[in-house]
């Protein structure tokens, strides 16, 4: 397949495997390195890269998986949601199974007469308004800056199309707040910071240079096939080597240095910063996004009077420790008993691109 | 001359089609029998009666509620015949027939009705497996979703055919008779809306007669272990083989078919082929010294045209403590960089992710 089979070829595998192997085995020490994106998380053990690797480089996985990091006072806000007489819900897939604080899922609700649709764009959910005219299309917006772009789109065409019964409940997210929070963190001992494409296709690489500077930490954008991550890996190598902390972009393909313009004025036009609550990580100021008073009767939380609220994690689950890079899947005393992906009691377990999900998966020799 | 259907019965399905009355017979005559006529089935009997054939018997049921009922490549009808053929063939059973049964919503269009009992005959009359009983319900509407289907069939097993995934041994060659995700895939794209264009269709087809010429061209006991890996894929199917014989097993991603555009959308919305379902794949694990000639005989079949060898069998690794934690029944893959990582069972519907 074009585009694809390209940045998996096995020669070239090869030759950036050799070259990663020389520059770390010259540096001589470990190398702690966060990949940021439940993607890259996926991808790497996906390709069989993770066994590959040479053994100074230690991967962890970050905070960027969009469903793990939705708090369960958001899910049980969502549950509610979805039981509201007149209400539909139009839900992203991987948001279908993850429970919220007493253990229940969207899928349990469904079980239970509740009308959701899973849907792949929230266009799909207005057009559903559309066909449901005495339903009240209700939304969850989940999802980092890649998602939201359009997400506002859907909104100004709610706006522009005079289309009432279509509302959404915003829990979307922005990437730097909780990375700038995590990274402040000395213990967590990074050396580098594997930056997320998808995300960077909206915000630029440029967004990380206040990274660079305020914790001397080497940034690589990345893209998602094993060359990418490679190529990504090999020039953060060089960097702790030569101890530099820059940014630099290994996804020119997809990612500009400066932001998507078009895309941010979107969200500009409909969101606005708010504080954000994070599963694990508790509330990070100016980490989220709102929608703006002139769009309120867009915005599920006013039209519905809903209060969000205050949860607990379940008892012996370590996904906030796993989000913030303190520990692995493997030493939670749930992961592949009690919380495996049919009975997931954490939300790392829950998403496909989750780091406890992920883990099971495909093994964890390394 | 067939009477005109259209002009005999209402439009769409009513109660009164499954009060057994009348309107049963009606629906019953003008549709079923007329379509699907055999000397078994015409008698119209309560129960079929088979005359006395040589061999063991294999009997297998399955229930169909495949939506959307109509896709690219089938209906719930080809797959409710294809899909019970196939679990006979899978122990090595030559298919002797089938039953229908039928659970339709009130309201279902008689044109859509109409459609699958001639894909039904269409299937059995290609695959030389009749219907020899029936039955048919109507539930009010919202009861149930359209149409579900219900297929039984029996089958005979010739007396040197031993066929079961206990039965895999160390060294086996795996063969997979074609692309695999085909049917998963189309289905997928459809449910969701995705108007994902191209020549995605399901591979529903019947398989028994790829399996008997198998049989026929080796010797007995040779073939060890037939599987279709219908939902769950590849991936689910070889770990419940490994987990039934206890062995290693490991494939490597290069040497597995899939068709470009199914690959292509696999990546689109995040899934994985090796959990996608096939209606129109079988997994043989062949003795070592065999494996040319079995792949050969697939290759002179239209359903095995695109088989190919996708991996092995082993008893494992030598190291002990492995052995112990259950590694020796574990399935890993070798992916298309040289790494390896293991294959798990799939767990809940495969969805589509958001980013």
């Amino acid at each position: 397949m074009k585009y694809v089979d390209e940045f998996r070829d096995p020669v070239l595998t090869g030759h950036l495997l050799r070259e990663l192997a020389a520059t770390t085995a010259a540096i001589a020490r470990p190398l702690r390195i966060m990949e940021v994106c439940g993607t890259h998380t996926m991808a790497i053990f996906r390709s069989g890269l993770r066994a590959l690797l040479p053994p100074e480089i230690e991967l962890i996985s970050g905070p960027g998986c969009p469903i793990c990091v939705t708090s369960a006072g958001h899910i049980d806000t969502f549950l509610e949601m979805a039981e509201l007489p007149g209400a539909r819900l139009a839900v992203f897939g991987d948001l279908f199974r993850v429970p919220g604080s007493k253990g229940r899922t969207l899928a349990d609700a469904r079980a239970r007469g509740a009308k959701i649709d899973v849907v792949y764009s929230p266009t799909d959910a207005l057009d559903l308004a559309r066909q449901n005219p005495d339903e009240l299309m209700i939304f969850p917006g989940i999802g980092f800056e890649t998602t939201t772009p359009t997400i506002a789109a859907t909104i100004l065409t709610a706006s522009q199309q005079n289309i009432d019964n279509f509302v959404v409940f915003s829990t979307h997210k922005t990437m730097l707040p909780p990375l700038m929070a995590l990274l402040g963190d000395p213990s967590l001992g990074l050396d580098g910071l594997l930056c997320p494409g998808h995300v960077s296709t909206i915000i630029g690489a440029s967004a990380y240079l206040p990274l660079t500077a305020a914790n001397h930490l080497a940034c690589v954008v990345s893209g998602f096939e094993p060359t990418d991550i490679l190529q990504a890996l090999i020039l953060m190598a060089r960097q702790i080597k030569e101890n530099r902390a820059e940014v630099e972009n290994a996804y020119t393909r997809a990612v500009n240095w400066e932001c998507n313009a078009r895309a941010k004025a979107m969200v500009d036009t409909i969101f606005e910063p708010a504080d954000m609550e994070w599963r694990g990580l508790g509330v990070i100021p100016g980490s989220g996004l709102a929608i703006q008073e002139r769009f309120a009767r867009f915005d599920a939380q006013p039209r519905l009077s809903l209060v969000v609220p205050d949860t607990k994690e379940p008892a012996g689950c370590l996904c906030g420790q796993i989000l913030k890079g303190i520990t692995t899947p493997p030493h939670c005393p749930l992961f592949g008993r009690r919380c495996t992906p049919a009975n997931p009691i954490g939300p790392c377990m829950v998403s496909s691109e989750g780091t406890c999900s992920a883990w099971f998966a495909y093994g964890n020799e390394k | 001359m067939p009477k005109d259907l259209t002009q005999e019965l209402p439009k769409t399905i009513l109660l009164d089609h499954g009060s057994g009355g009348l309107a049963s017979q009606e629906l019953i005559s003008s549709l079923f029998i007329r379509h699907l006529d055999n000397r078994i089935l015409s008698a119209m009997e309560d129960s079929a009666v088979i005359d006395n054939q040589p061999g063991r018997i294999a009997f297998t049921t399955d229930s169909y509620v495949v939506d959307p009922i109509f896709f690219p490549g089938g209906d719930i009808g080809t797959l409710a015949v294809h899909g019970t053929i196939n679990d006979l063939a899978m122990r090595g059973a030559r298919p002797i027939g089938l039953s229908l049964a039928l659970i339709l919503e009130e309201g279902l269009p008689l044109a859509d009705l109409e459609r699958i009992i001639l894909s039904i005959r269409d299937a059995t009359l290609a695959s030389g497996v009749p219907i020899l009983t029936g039955d048919t319900k109507v539930v009010p509407r919202g009861k149930a979703d359209k149409i579900f289907i219900n297929t039984s069939g029996i089958g005979l097993v010739a007396e040197d055919v031993n066929i079961t995934s206990i039965n895999a041994r160390a060294g086996d060659k795996i063969i997979l008779s074609g692309s695999m995700g085909d049917h998963g895939i189309t289905i997928m794209t459809r449910r969701a809306g995705i108007a994902l264009d191209g020549n995605l269709r399901s591979d529903s087809m019947a398989l028994h007669t790829l399996v008997q010429r198998l049989l026929t061209g080796l010797p007995a006991g040779t073939v060890h272990t037939l599987r279709d890996p219908t939902r769950g894929g590849v991936a689910t199917t070889l770990c419940e083989i490994a987990g039934s014989c206890g062995l290693h097993i490991e494939i490597e991603e290069n040497l597995i078919p899939v068709r470009p555009e199914v690959r292509a959308a696999c990546e689109i919305l995040g899934l994985d082929p090796l959990y996608l379902a096939n209606e129109g794949k079988c997994l043989a694990m062949v003795a070592p010294e065999y494996a040319d000639q079995a792949l050969a005989l697939f290759h002179s079949c239209p359903e095995g045209a695109e088989a190919a060898i996708i991996g092995t069998l082993s008893s494992g690794t030598n190291d002990a403590k492995s052995s112990l934690s259950g590694a020796s029944r574990r399935v890993t893959l070798k992916t298309s960089i040289g790494g390896t990582r293991v294959i798990t069972p799939l767990h809940g519907a495969p969805l589509p992710r958001i980013c």
